[in-house]
This record gives structure tokens, sequence and C-alpha cells, in this order.
């Protein structure tokens, strides 16, 4: 070895904070600005007064904060003719979400099961041609089916949007399951099978409760899904039942004279509050879903 | 194994919904939609065939055709803009990063929100009077103009600011995983073979995230021919009929404009389109799967 | 091909507030064959990656062919590396894989070729070089990264677990590849394994290690015959060492006590003077003898077992008092279950430890 070998960089003892690492904190708070803006926007807009919102600033903390807009929203915003708040369309997607996300998955389990378990002819067929179809957009499909719901006297009803739920549900919670069940051991299945148990008893006592974390990543999927709906709602939940996104929109995109732009990001929010909570409760349990939903095929 | 009747016929009772679905639903609403598209169907569906007459008049409609030049533009800055922002994102979080979680959650948020309300915020943040701009001259930027919202060529754009937003936190979760799916290992030898960072993501670590970056690319995909409630929402596709999408052109012409031939062969276009993109993903994946 | 040494001095790591390694000292020699030997989460993967800078140390340094590189890049230390998962970048082709270190470094073209194309010759992976990684099997991927490391031509060879992801076959194949390039280029090596086989059939010499610390640092054969203390006497050595409890008693003789049997220490060399103290005695299977009945050393023991296992059979016996211990005989015995069998325990083949501190004595 030669001495100029020696002199080596033998310093840079500490590798915490170096210039590459102060750009990609750089980088990282940028971008947390750019996707937290927009609610930080929404919530210090809803608590602004109008004159407030006229003349001071977008991003400005308001001076006078004020729930106002709030319960505005709440109680008397007016979507079109009716003036009693977002409250409706909140009751609306509720009674809507509870039957649609329960039946869907009830659906889902049962076909993911009988396919991935038992050995029916055509499973394969059934189940490549539903993974095909998830990806079909639904303009192809409304006219023909608001035409069947209307011929069969359902027309649109909380009803009929359940069963539409449950339709346009059916493919990915069926993904769900059936990739679930199918990962399961199956001597499980065959010492069932041994112990006499039927289809049914085996789907009921043995594989569901074992399905508790599908079952959780499965509500997450279609609780947020349903409450975000916005073109079945408005196709086929009918005038009385329209979900909160149809009134939100209707609230915002329909007012006549000025703007209450308080008033629209608090009905916003609220809108968005399901979602969000539904999110930032069940923290990994999302990621899981999206990750279970998206791997299709 | 072979079955006993009695489960076997429990096995098909079971499976009754998703076969009636699939054939009534889906088969059975598919073919009559494509069927409508090629008679002079107006208000209501008549067997007036008239071949390809729809899709002749769709063609030569300024709207569909607006809406198709949209929709690629979307289609194109959306996706691809998506997938860079997400997979940088990504990057960016597996760098052992401080209050990870934390980090995550505030990219993946914008996700769990509909497109209504996603479009919503944005017109808000995007209006000229009180919005960004706004702020913008507020704060000393007299000249400050952004007012792509009102302004017909740029509206389309504005969607894309806001489809972005919402999304590139999905792709950030498909590539993280992606990310974390790779080994350790890799990375050492990397090292000691003496490969910059920058090195390693572009000649090993990508070319092996193929089917993450497959998978989050068909998913934004379909997503963006479903394009609707954005451009219902932020712009209800003006000003005019400038930021009008494909799927707004089927909704406004089968519920208002009564018009269901034109709308069906509209929808029957997005079909194909639909299956032009996905049907190769789909025979590739099953081809994966077979050889695997 | 220069050949380095390597020279660590008190290394010390940790994660967080985990010590792993601690006040480490470690001198491998230019041309050397060391083996790092000891169960998982011993230390040695750690101290393996130490070496190559791929964790951060905390205190102490490393000299490689007489360099500080404590805190250098690993591409600057002059070491190469071979990964228990092989690590091959996945889409690229075997001669890719190979040349691509040495591209980034920008090698002249030529030498690129030569260097690959050598390697390739060594490792028998000329017919390969297009393939991808997917399509090798196990062992052809593990010699292509044999020979990514080759191609740096560098002065440290380390290999982490090489050999673990294959089947035994496989595995007794590349051992012999790995031995015969060893001989053939003669660098320096520094292999990371849990198993003694290949630790004892590899290394010029052995560091057995457990808890951070090195126990042992010696010749394979030392090792085996005469471990330092319990724990390396228990890990080398397949089937395992025989241990009886007992004491040492100084009479005319110095003696070991097992129960009522009593057996002669004359000729085992003691590191220091003996005491009467509780103690454990080890020897191995193979070390233990049949003998006459008359053989006034001698101990007799009841056959509870026999196990046949190819080339030589192993005899599972109880002494009267109820020590069990194992004893490797000829593959054609004739001794059946039952029997009773009288044997002698060779002093000089013998390690006794210390029943507290583990200690050779």
């Amino acid at each position: 070895m030669t001495a100029v070998a020696q002199t080596l960089p033998a310093a840079r003892r500490s590798k915490r904070m170096t210039p590459a690492r102060w750009g990609l904190y750089a980088f990282i708070f940028i971008t947390a600005l750019y996707f937290l803006l927009p609610l930080y926007v929404m919530v210090v807009t809803s608590l602004k007064p109008m004159a407030e919102i006229r003349q001071g600033n977008l991003l400005a903390l308001p001076i006078a904060p004020s729930i106002d807009a709030w319960v505005k929203a709440w109680t008397s915003a007016c979507t079109g003719l009716t003036c009693q708040g977002i409250k409706v369309g909140f009751l609306n997607s509720l009674r809507i979400l509870v039957p649609s996300v329960a039946i869907s998955i009830l659906v889902g389990s049962l076909t993911g099961y009988a396919l991935s378990l038992w050995r029916v002819r055509g499973a394969n067929i059934l189940f490549g041609a539903m993974m095909v179809v998830a990806f079909i957009p639904y303009q192809v499909f409304i006219y023909p089916l608001v035409r069947v719901f209307s011929f069969t006297g359902l027309g649109q009803s909380l009803f009929t949007i359940v069963i539409i739920h449950t339709i346009f549900g059916l493919p990915t919670m069926t993904l769900l399951f059936r990739n679930y069940f199918a990962s399961l051991p199956v001597e499980l299945f065959k010492a069932a099978r041994v112990d006499g148990a039927g289809f049914y008893q085996i789907y009921a006592r043995i594989m569901m409760p074992m399905a508790t974390p599908m079952i959780v990543v499965a509500v997450i999927l279609q609780t947020t899904g349903i409450w975000n709906d916005f073109i079945l709602g408005l196709v086929f939940a009918g005038r009385d039942n329209l979900p909160m996104t149809v009134q939100l929109n209707n609230i915002v995109n329909s007012t006549q004279g000025e703007r209450a732009y308080n008033v629209d990001m608090a009905a916003t929010l609220l809108t968005a509050l399901l979602p969000l909570a539904v999110y930032f409760g069940s923290g990994r349990w999302f990621v899981r879903g999206i990750a279970a939903g998206a791997v299709k095929g | 194994m072979r079955l006993s009747l009695n489960s076997r016929l429990s096995a098909i009772s079971a499976l009754l919904p998703a076969l009636l679905v699939m054939l009534v639903v889906y088969i059975g609403a598919t073919s009559w939609t494509v069927w409508i598209s090629l008679t002079s169907s107006r208000m209501l569906p008549n067997n007036n065939f008239v071949g390809l007459r729809q899709y002749q008049i769709l063609l030569g409609n300024d709207r569909w055709i607006t809406s198709v030049h949209n929709i690629v533009i979307y289609g194109v800055l959306f996706v691809s803009l998506a997938l860079l922002i997400g997979f940088l994102l990504a990057v960016a979080i597996d760098q052992r990063i401080r209050a990870e979680d934390t980090i995550r959650s505030i990219y993946l948020y914008p996700y769990s929100m509909s497109f209504v309300v996603t479009g919503l915020v944005w017109q808000w943040l995007l209006n000229p009077t009180l919005g960004i701009q706004h702020v913008l001259r507020s704060w000393g930027f007299e000249g400050a103009t952004f007012d792509w919202i009102v302004r017909p060529e740029t509206a389309i754009y504005c969607l894309v600011v806001a489809g972005v937003w919402q999304a590139s936190g999905l792709v950030m979760a498909i590539m993280l995983a992606g990310l974390r799916g790779v080994d350790e290992e890799i990375w050492k030898a990397a090292r000691v073979d003496g490969l910059p960072k920058w090195r390693v993501y572009v000649s090993i670590i990508i070319p092996m995230m193929g089917a993450s970056f497959a998978t989050a690319a068909v998913l934004l995909s379909t997503g963006v021919v479903r394009l609707y409630d954005l451009s219902v929402a932020m712009t209800n596709g003006g000003p005019g009929i400038a930021s009008e999408v494909p799927a707004k052109f089927v909704m406004d012409h089968l519920f208002e404009r009564a018009n269901i031939g034109l709308a069906t062969a509209a929808a029957t276009t997005m079909l194909i389109t639909v299956v032009a993109v996905v049907a190769p993903y789909l025979y590739w994946r099953t081809r994966k799967g077979e050889v695997r | 091909m220069q050949k380095s040494n390597v020279d660590i001095r008190s290394l010390q790591i940790g994660f967080g507030g985990l010590k792993v390694l601690e006040n480490l000292d470690l001198h491998v020699g230019a041309s050397e064959f060391l083996v790092l030997l000891g169960p998982s989460g011993c230390g040695k993967s750690t101290l393996l990656n130490a070496i190559a800078g791929l964790i951060e140390v905390k205190g102490g340094e490393i000299h490689i062919g007489g360099r500080d590189v404590t805190w250098a890049e690993p591409k600057d230390r002059g070491i190469a590396m071979v990964f228990q998962s092989y690590a091959l970048y996945p889409r690229m082709s075997v001669r890719r894989n190979m040349s691509f270190g040495l591209k980034v470094a920008r090698t002249p073209q030529s030498e690129i070729e030569r260097r690959v194309a050598e390697a390739a010759q060594m490792l028998r992976l000329t017919n390969l070089l297009e393939r991808r990684p997917s399509e090798l099997s196990g062992g052809q991927r593990q010699r292509v990264a044999i020979g990514r490391a080759l191609v740096r031509h560098a002065g440290v060879y380390l290999f982490d677990e090489p050999l673990s992801n294959l089947d035994a076959q496989l595995r007794a194949e590349l051992r012999v590849e790995i031995k015969r390039l060893h001989a053939r280029l003669g660098a320096t090596m520094i292999y990371v394994t849990h198993d003694q086989i290949e630790a004892l059939t590899l290394a010029d010499r052995i560091a057995v290690m457990q808890g951070g610390v090195i126990q042992q640092l010696d010749t394979p054969k030392k090792i085996y015959r005469e471990p330092v203390n319990r724990f390396v006497a228990s890990f080398v050595g397949s089937p395992a060492m025989n241990f009886i409890p007992g004491k040492l008693a100084r009479g005319s003789e110095v003696a070991f006590i097992a129960g009522v049997n009593q057996l002669s220490l004359t000729g085992y060399a003691f590191r220091s003077q003996p005491t009467e103290a509780p103690a454990v005695l080890g020897i191995r299977p193979e070390h233990i003898e049949l003998t006459a009945s008359n053989d006034p050393s001698s101990v007799s023991a009841r056959v509870e077992m026999v196990e046949p296992m190819g080339a030589d059979t192993l005899i599972w016996c109880r002494l009267a008092d109820g020590t069990a211990f194992s004893l490797r005989h000829d593959a054609d015995t004739q001794v059946r279950v039952g029997d009773t069998l009288t044997v002698r325990f060779p002093a000089d083949a013998m390690s006794l430890f210390d029943e507290t501190s583990g200690q050779r004595l």
C-alpha cells in the first residue's frame, strides 16, 4: 500500500443530514403542503363570515371564527327548491349505505367462497368474466338498467339503489373474498367436510368467522366507495333519496345570486367527514383495502 | 373431490346472484346498449336499425369531439403525472424518513374523498376572484394570473390538477408496496458495486417494478374513462363545453337531451376503448400467473 | 490481483440502545480464508456488513489493505460481496449483472469484457451470459453472484451465507467450487455461515461467535479438538459432543468422578492447575473406544438405541448412574439394543469444562 492511499476520506463521521437529505425533506415538505392545502382552505373558509372571505386572503386564518356556516350548511342550505340543509342528504346517504354495505359484502363473500373452495364447473369462467366487467364504465349499463327497474315497477327507490350498489360492488367483493379464502389452508375446508358440515354451514361457521380481517377491509372499501358515489345515486336513488354527494353538488352549483362560499365549504367538509373519519380511524387497514382492491385478477 | 348432489346444489344456489348479475346486467345490458346504438332511437328505444348512422353523427358532433379531445389530454397528463408524482412520493417515503406514517397519511387522504368534494374544493381554490390568483396578487404579485378554470382552452388542465391531487396517493401506496418488496440485499449489492442511488432506481428498481406500474396505470386509466363527477362538480363541462368529457356526454344525452341513440353510440365507443386497454393487461396477468 | 489483509480494532456496533458488537478485534491475513461461524443473531453478519461498509459503526476502526476504511463507501473499500439471496439484478442479463458495476465505475470496455470472460470461464458461466437470472437454477444464480464479485478484482471477498438457500447436494458442489476458487486465486476471503461443516471444510481459520463476541479464533482442527468453552464444543461437531457432569478429584492422580465411575485424566493437558470442583466432561462420539472388559479405566454401559447412519453407526448408551452418551462405531457393527458394552474415554481426546463458567480447564 502506498502512502497516498492512506489519506482516504476518513472523515464524514455522521451521515445524518447530508445535502441530499435536506433536499429530500424539502421535497416531502412541499408535497405535503400541496396535499394539505385544500383541506386547510376548506376548514378556514368554512369558519369565516362572508365579509371576511370577500375582503381577506384565502389562506388567512379567520379573524372572527364562527360556526354559523356549518349550522346553515347542515340545517338550511338550499338544494334547488327545498332549503333543509345537507342533513337530508346525510340521512339519505346513511340509509343507502348501511344496507348496501351489508348486502354487498354478504353476496360478495358467498360468491367468493363458492368460487374459491368449491369446484363448480365454469367457476373460473365466471370469475374471469367478473374481473373483466369490473373495468367497464357505468355509462354502458345505465340506460338498460333504468329501463329494467322501471319495468319491474321498482323505479327509482332506496331498494333500487341498494341493489345497484350490490351489483357494482360484486366484482371487487368477490375478488377480495375469493383470494382470501383461497389463501387459507385447504385442509381446514377438507376437515370440515369430513366432519360432515354442508356448504352453508362451512361458510357461516368456519369461513366467515375466520374472514374478519377481510370483512373489515370490505367494510372500509364499500363504505368509502358507496358514500362517495355520485352517478349511481343520481340516477337510481330517486328524488327523495338523493345521497349527500348529489345534494352537495346541488347546493354549491345551483345557487342563485351570490354564492356563500363558507356554507359551501362547510357542506363539502360535512360530506367528506365520514370517509375522512373512516380513513384516519382505520389507519393501515385503508391501505390494505386499496392493495386488495387494486390487485385485480 | 366429488361433491354430493346436495352441496353441489348449494354451491350453485350461492352463485346464482353472481350468475344473474353477469347475464342480466353485464351481458344483457351491454348488448342492449350496443343494439340501441345501432337504431334511430331518440327519447325511447326503438328497433329501427340504421347501422352505424349514430356513430357517423357522433363523429360530426362538436361536443363529442371536444369530449374526446379533452379526455385524451386529461388521460395522458393525469396518468403520467400521477404515476410520476406517486412514484416520487413513494421513493421519498422509502428513504427511512421521520414521521413516515403521518406523511403517508397526508399523501393518501385525498383518495378517501369523493370526486364531488375534490371538484368543489379545487373549484374554490382556482376561483380567480377569491382563490389562489387573489392570494398571489395580495402578496404583491400584481400581474399574477391563474384563471385557468374560467378560460375555455385551459379548463381541462384544472381537472388534471384536481385529479392528480386526488389519485397520486393511491399510486404512492401501490409503489411503496412494490419498493418495500425489493430484496434488501439488492440494495447492498448495488452499494458494493458503487452505484449511485439514482442509478439504482433507474437501472434496477424501476425495471423490477413493472407489475406495480402496470397495476397503477390500468387503475388510473379506467378512472380516466369513468371521469364524470369531477367534471360535473368542478366546471359542469364549462366554460361552455370546454371541459366536457365522454361520460358526461353520455349522461347528458341519455337523461337531458333525450337522444339515447347517440348516447349509446358514445357509450359503446367508451366500452371499446376500455376493452382495448384492459384486455391485453388481463391477458398479460393471466399469462404471468400461469408461468409462475 | 491484490490480496489485502483486514484489521479490525475494538469495533463497536449498536442499533439504538442495543449493542450488537462491543470492542471486537480481528485480524485476517492476506490470502487467508476466514469463516465467521455462529448461530443466528450472534453478530457474524453484522460484522461482515460492517467490513463491507453497509452498516455504520459506532466506534473502532476497520483497516483493509493497510488503509483506514472505517468511514469509506463500500465501493471504495476494495471489497466484493456475495449475498445469501444472490441479489442479482433481475432485469439484467448475466453479462450485464457482472459488468454493471464496472461500467458505472467507467472501466474501459475491453477490460470489462476481459474480466467478465475470465470470471465466466472460471465459473462455467460462459454459455449462460445472455440469460436472465429468472432463467437460471439456484446454483447457477449463486455462481453468477460469485462472478459479479470476482470481476471487481477486489482485495477481499465477503460471503454472507452464500449457500444457505441451496439444497444439500448443490451446497456441497458449490462448497468445493469456492474452495477451488480460493486455492486458485489466493484471495482473502471472509465467509459467514451457520453451517459448521462449511466452516470446517473451507476455513484456514474459524472465528466462532456468540452474543457479539468471538469465542474462539483458531484452525478448524483446533476448534474441533480443543474447544475453549462449552458453547464452541456444543456448536461444532455433528453428531454433537457428549457432556457428562461430574467433578474433579485429586488422589494419586487427577480423575473425573461421574457418579460411581472414575475416569482417569492422565494425559489430559490442563490449562491451569486442576482443583477439586464440579466440572463437565466433553467427549466426541468418535473418540469413545470399545475395549475389553478387564481394562481398569473402562466403564460399562447399556445400549439403548442403535442408529445406522450409512458410513457408520451411532450407538446410544447409558451408564449405570443414568448418564447418557453416544458413540460412533462401524457401519457393520453387531451391537444390539440391550447389550452391555465396555467403553474407554481416552483422556487426550477429552475436553473438560468448568461447571459454572463453561471455560476449558
